[in-house]
């Protein structure tokens, strides 16, 4: 059992939790994720690792109440416990002083992205992030961001928050003026796709963080399988970071929907359930 | 004919006992075991067929050796409980091999009775006895003996590793047994389904097996949450135990196999059995449905997996092999199973790819008929060319076997592995290139069976054991 020693709404739909997990924050680092299963008759998924403190035994994740899981999630409450908590899964990010970095971070993905950009920013790196979000009220954490970062420029859809634009159009406008290194982009794979698009015209190394469907998440299942240059990858064991010039993003968008409708069936099953009681 | 010979030729052409069974088409619908068990009666009956040959040629077929006419013996005299922990002595997990060991090419292959008649049905009785004693609830725990101060990371809760934990506790070490999953049992949980081994029964065992003393650390990954070197420099450990199974699924290489509902046996296994996605949506792991399914694979793994699709409601299931019947390396009461439920089998026929329905579902499979080629050794399929057709089929499970899984062992570079990945480890001790580390069962062989991982288990606690003892360290590979 696993004990949540904190809970912040970050928005309407983003929630952060402090997890009490002393062995895995000691071994986890930029770039790791880990699975959790809530209940006895819950599913096992995959969630980042946002943040993490080797001194209080603590592992940061920020989640998106998408689906039956994460939703039942965000009803836990501080002191509550999750069942069972497995990390640090995952290749760490391979940091070093690359030179100019740009880390783009949508959605929920500023999360994961936020320890990459600091370990980068650590290491030397000049740093530029770029977080965008649909709109303001889901956009959360531009004051860390901002704190590990040379330039932080905000996006949203709608404009209610920093340029009204999508990621990739501050990204273009960068990637047109200077010599780039390389880009770190965690979102949605649709974002990943159109970021990899962008910086390919620039040929500038672009390292993406997949969120395929796992089970066990230790290679054992290879329901997290994604095309990586022509060839059959995990992501749970050979990424989750991959080389995102070689991901096709197409297959890895269908397989994300392989379970919709039955992810509707649950959650229909779960408001009955809940309206019975 | 002396009267000695009378006796055996007459026990000899008694007809074995064999277990009721739920009927086919009705159990092809529910999750529920196949056998319902013997009754004591039953038992009694079929172990009086048994000729107690002294020399006991059944226990040389037993990866551990469990003294089989002994545990008969007192079946006879319906000291069940007491034959149970005879059973014990020597494994730790009869409820399960009694239910899944190949008992036909291993104890049941030597018996004597079996020359004229069929063999004493050992798998039929150990079963028995075992749930027996857990029914009465007259489970023994033998006393903990004098503690030796040593203390052993088994790294793997499935049958190789509960086998080797239970001897080194036996043995007076402190052994922790890490687990990478949420439940104890690898195989035993997330692959071997329901209606073979109830997961209530591994259950069982695992609670026996902690009660013994062996401390079980569940959502352990080794190599990720801890290394072995830190375990063996770091945690005090005295030895350590791989036996981690070779867990990558294979797939067949064909075009469209990243297509949704295309999964992996261990996959859809997983899903139906560690998730309990057949209780979808009580539980909350979801798992194709198909209407019409593909197997490919002729192992048990295969069978399984078949049979799982057809208990999800399917309305048609294929199995689909490249060679032909014969070849087929499942146990024999699978594919028996399997026909008898109405599994279509389609043999010397090979998948080429899976089609597109156009919004990234597979539709239907391609598939070619093969022949077999030179009789010498395992025969070789061979496409026959023109032979092409289709199925339309809405879930495809490759069950093609497993590879080592590099996860452990990639973090271990002073251990020597060979060119697939599989552990070096010298036969029969399991001793590694690296000292203080052993490793047994799948990651040592590639894919093989519940009882050989347990024989490997059994085989590495005799060696830790004497290392514990001398600290001598030989690897000769």
């Amino acid at each position: 059992m696993f004990k949540i020693l904190k809970k912040e709404e970050l928005s309407e739909q983003i929630t952060l939790f402090d997890i009490e997990a002393r062995d895995i924050a000691r071994k986890a680092k930029p770039g790791n994720f880990f699975i959790l299963r809530t209940h006895e008759q819950g599913e096992r998924i995959p969630l980042t690792i946002a943040d993490f403190d080797r001194n209080r035994g603590i592992i940061t994740t920020v989640f998106q109440k998408v689906g039956k899981t994460t939703h039942y999630l965000g009803t836990l409450g501080e002191g509550d416990f999750i069942t069972d908590v497995i990390g640090p899964l995952g290749n760490p990010s391979h940091i070093k002083n690359f030179g100019r970095v740009v880390c783009v971070g949508g959605g929920v993905g500023i999360a994961p992205v936020y320890p990459i950009a600091r370990a980068l920013k650590e290491a030397g790196n000049k740093v530029t992030s770029i977080i965008g979000a649909r709109t303001k009220s889901i956009l959360f954490w531009e004051e860390k961001m901002r704190s590990v970062s040379d330039d932080l420029i905000i996006t949203t859809d709608d404009g209610s928050c920093g340029t009204k634009a999508v990621v990739t159009v501050p990204l273009d406008e960068i990637l047109s003026k200077d010599k780039v290194d390389l880009v770190f982009a965690i979102g949605p794979a649709i974002m990943m796709k159109f970021v990899c698009k962008t910086t390919e015209k620039y040929k500038v190394k672009t390292i993406v963080s997949l969120n395929s469907i796992m089970i066990d998440a230790t290679g054992m299942c290879g329901g997290c399988r994604v095309e990586v240059g022509g060839q059959t990858k995990y992501t749970c064991v050979d990424g989750p970071e991959f080389n995102g010039h070689e991901v096709d993003f197409d297959l890895l968008m269908k397989r994300l929907q392989a379970y919709l409708p039955e992810e509707s069936i649950a959650i229909n099953h779960t408001r009955e359930t809940v309206e019975v009681r | 004919m002396n009267t000695m010979e009378a006796k055996i030729d007459e026990k000899k052409t008694k007809l074995r006992v064999e277990m009721r069974e739920q009927p086919p088409l009705v159990r092809a619908r529910n999750f529920m075991e196949v056998p319902y068990g013997y009754t004591p009666d039953e038992a009694v009956e079929e172990a009086s067929r048994c000729l107690s040959c002294k020399n006991g040629p059944c226990r040389q077929g037993c990866p551990v050796e469990v003294d089989i006419p002994g545990f008969i013996s007192l079946i006879k005299e319906r000291k069940f409980v007491d034959a149970c922990y005879k059973l014990k002595e020597k494994n730790a997990l009869p409820a399960v091999c009694g239910r899944v060991c190949p008992q036909e090419i291993q104890c049941e292959s030597r018996c004597l009775a079996g020359k004229k008649g069929k063999s004493v049905a050992i798998g039929n009785l150990e079963r028995f006895v075992a749930d027996y004693e857990a029914e009465k609830g007259d489970i023994k725990i033998p006393e903990r003996p004098k503690s030796t101060g040593r203390k052993v990371a088994v790294i793997g809760s499935g049958p190789g590793g509960l086998t080797c934990a239970v001897d080194l506790v036996k043995a007076g070490h402190q052994v922790t047994l890490f687990e990478a999953l949420h439940k104890p049992g690898g195989v035993l949980i997330y692959g071997i389904p329901e209606f073979r081994l109830p997961k209530a029964i591994v259950e069982r065992e695992v609670e026996y097996i902690k009660k013994l003393g062996v401390e079980l650390v569940l959502n352990a990954v080794i190599g990720k949450l801890h290394t072995v070197d830190e375990l063996l420099d770091g945690q005090g450990y005295d030895a350590c135990f791989i036996c981690i199974g070779a867990g990558l699924p294979m797939f067949l290489g064909i075009p469209g196999e990243n297509l949704n509902g295309v999964c992996s046996a261990n996959e859809f296994l997983t899903r139906a059995n560690l998730m309990k996605a057949y209780l979808f949506p009580e539980y909350d792991t979801p798992i194709k449905r198909g209407k019409r399914v593909a197997v490919f694979g002729g192992g048990n793994v295969a069978m399984d997996a078949a049979r799982v699709a057809l208990r999800l409601g399917a309305e048609k299931v294929y199995l689909i092999y490249r060679r032909s019947e014969a070849e087929m390396p499942a146990r024999k009461a699978e594919v028996h199973h399997a026909h008898e439920e109405g599994i279509e089998f389609l043999l010397l026929t090979n998948p080429t790819r899976f089609i597109d329905d156009g919004k990234g579902n597979v539709c239907a499979v391609e598939c070619i008929k093969m022949e077999l080629g030179d009789p010498s050794g395992r025969r070789k399929p061979i496409p026959i060319k023109g032979s092409e057709f289709q199925i339309e089929i809405d879930v495809a499970i490759p069950a093609l076997g497993t590879r080592a899984n590099p996860l452990l062992t990639k973090t271990m570079l002073d251990l020597t592995v060979n060119k697939s990945g599989y552990i070096a480890a010298e036969e029969g001790t399991g001793m590694t290139s690296k000292k203080g580390v052993f490793a047994g069962g799948d990651i040592v062989t590639g894919s093989a069976t519940v009882i050989l991982a347990m024989g490997a288990g059994r085989g590495v606690a005799n060696a830790i054991n004497d290392y514990l003892k001398w600290k001598y360290w030989e690897f000769k590979n």
